[in-house]
């Protein structure tokens, strides 16, 4: 029997506040544990909750990305159950009345296609605290670090319309570089910026009846999601291939060991009598808020990608590629335009700087080269003085901080060589000085010729100390020889 | 609309309340009694009215996004149960 997978994704977003969703203390990552954590994150008697401008202001530009409606009577409500990380005994967070309501997302496949998911609602809510178990701690004791209780989040809830892991990931990447490209998340995934809960389930293909789902969650890089998905599918049919029930109920994916192990059972715990938060009056937002914030919104992924075919002459690839990321976007544009050959200064962005970025862990507003110095060098490789084997010489100088460009083949003598009467006369001597050489060239069929060159152009970039114009040392190679025919 | 004994038992559990046999009977009484409010409110006639979430006719107050909280960890700990090199400490939660 075949099977069909259907995936939904609910995705919690830190939003990039300076404070917490209902206090004023600070959101900084990494602060010594407990230091940003006021009364009202503690859940102090007599404190109350004075909702943050800017996380509701952000909410609304993501509603707005994605073409959603938006709620303008918005209720908070309180989620009930009892974790240490979590001090009021409640949630703070909405359920009948999000901020977000229906939206869509379309997604780029591999394949070139497009796909539209439904965004059922987004929601703000406040994340909890941290649990350590591990570590210097008493025995039999965990430790609560409650600087991350309240960080605004917004929980973006999709429709069940993904089909593989393959649309999963390609609709979590493209949420990553929505929330990013609009500045309302800094997206980094190994903070704990934006964490995936993915609902996994199977049906025969062609049944219009959904099977049990299993809910795997806090997935922090697409890696793991991909792995997470592909083994609970592989799960769920067997267990029902040999004769089981797929039980409803929350799974949690160790990325490090390959494992995923089952939770808790949804039946016990989903029962969080929510009810409106008697602390919070409704939000009402107004046209003219909607509409200031519509006019303010950053340029998104899919209008920069088209930008940068029309503007930039980018392939389709290319552009996608550059314009899901609005750091790489931004330090291409800055190369693209001081460079003017922008086909050259994508492929340095996508190729050699993202390579040594990745390697050393590193994103590109930390890059060592900046855009100026990398926008220089690809100048330099546009106006003929360096080759491309040159420029990754020069390349790798400017990683180190030796300089510009300029600097550093002016001091490492790197100039390529692209005057003709040089070239010809080291031609000249090379040809001179491998006469059995030529003398196969000449006796060759003509279709065996092409081969051969490659045997005098290895000489000549020796002996010009790799210094010369490759494509005007094969003109006059060619030229030469041609004479002698 | 009446709450039966295992209802009050598991909203217990759920809501860490610790009641006791002879409170049970007493407790499942009165909620009884509240629900039994509530069902006469639902036989009000609301269609003529707009669904609101608050008796209020005003809206949430924003705040703006600066920081003016301080670093008070010390005394928050003071009067934590248990405490460990800046972490509040519970009985271990995992399985």
């Amino acid at each position: 029997m075949s099977w069909e997978t259907v995936i939904g994704l609910e995705v919690h977003v830190q939003l990039a506040t300076k404070t917490k969703i209902f206090s004023a203390a600070s959101t900084a990552f990494g602060a010594t544990p407990n230091s940003q954590a006021c009364a009202i994150d503690l859940a102090m008697p007599g404190t109350l909750p004075v909702l943050n401008k800017q996380a509701v202001n952000y909410a609304i530009m993501f509603g707005l990305a994605i073409d959603a409606d938006i709620c303008q009577e918005s209720v908070f409500e309180r989620k009930n159950y009892f974790y240490p990380d979590l001090p009021k005994g409640y949630q703070t967070t909405q359920l009948e009345k999000p901020i977000v309501g229906r939206g869509s997302v379309t997604i780029q496949l591999a394949d070139g296609s497009e796909k539209a998911i439904g965004i059922h609602h987004a929601h703000l809510e406040e994340d909890a605290g941290k649990s350590t178990h591990e570590g210097n701690l008493p025995h039999g004791m965990s430790g609560v670090d409650l600087n991350r209780a309240g960080t605004p989040l917004i929980e973006i809830v999709s429709e069940p319309d993904m089909r593989s892991a393959e649309e999963a990931i390609a609709f979590a990447k493209k949420l990553h570089s929505i929330v990013t490209s609009i500045n309302i998340c800094d997206g980094e995934m190994s903070q704990g910026s934006m964490r995936f809960d993915v609902n996994v389930s199977v049906r025969p293909t062609g049944s219009s009846v959904l099977g049990t789902r299993t809910e795997t969650k806090n997935l922090n890089s697409f890696k793991f999601m991909e792995e997470a998905i592909e083994r609970e599918v592989e799960r769920q049919i067997d267990l029902i291939e040999d004769g089981g029930i797929v039980a409803q109920e929350t799974r949690l994916y160790n990325g490090d060991t390959k494992v995923a192990k089952s939770m808790r059972s949804k039946e016990e715990a989903n029962d969080y009598r929510y009810f409106p938060c008697p602390d919070l009056l409704p939000v009402l937002i107004s046209d003219a808020t909607i509409e200031e914030l519509r006019q303010a919104l950053p340029e998104l992924p899919d209008a920069r990608q088209k930008r940068f075919v029309s503007q930039y002459g980018l392939s389709n690839y290319d552009s996608n590629h550059i314009a899901s990321d609005s750091n790489m976007s931004a330090f291409f544009e800055v190369v693209a335009k001081g460079s003017s050959n922008a086909k050259l200064a994508a492929n340095w962005v996508m190729g050699e700087l993202s390579g040594a970025l990745n390697n050393a862990d590193l994103n590109f507003s930390g890059s060592p080269v900046s855009p100026q110095q990398l926008a220089g060098m690809v100048a330099r490789i546009e106006d003929n003085s360096i080759s491309g084997k040159m420029a990754k010489l020069v390349f790798e100088a400017m990683w180190k901080g030796e300089g510009t460009a300029d600097e550093i083949i002016q001091a490492k003598g790197l100039k390529q060589v692209s005057d003709s009467g040089a070239l010809e006369k080291i031609v000249a001597e090379v040809l001179d000085a491998n006469l059995a050489m030529v003398e196969d060239f000449i006796n060759s069929d003509e279709s065996k010729r092409k081969k051969k060159l490659g045997g005098f152009m290895g000489q000549i970039m020796k002996a010009s100390k790799g210094q010369a114009n490759p494509q005007q040392v094969n003109q006059i190679l060619l030229q030469k020889l041609n004479e002698l025919l | 609309m009446t709450i039966e004994r295992k209802e009050i038992e598991k909203l217990a559990t759920l809501s860490r309340l610790a009641i006791d046999e002879k409170t049970i009977a007493d407790v499942t009484g009165r909620l009884s009694s509240v629900l039994a409010l509530v069902d006469q409110l639902q036989n009000a006639n609301t269609d003529s009215l707009q669904e609101i979430s608050r008796p209020f006719h005003t809206s949430q107050r924003l705040r703006d996004d600066e920081v003016s909280e301080t670093d008070q960890r010390d005394a928050f700990q003071a009067i934590a149960p248990e405490t460990h090199n800046g972490l509040f400490t519970v009985p271990k939660m995992i399985e």
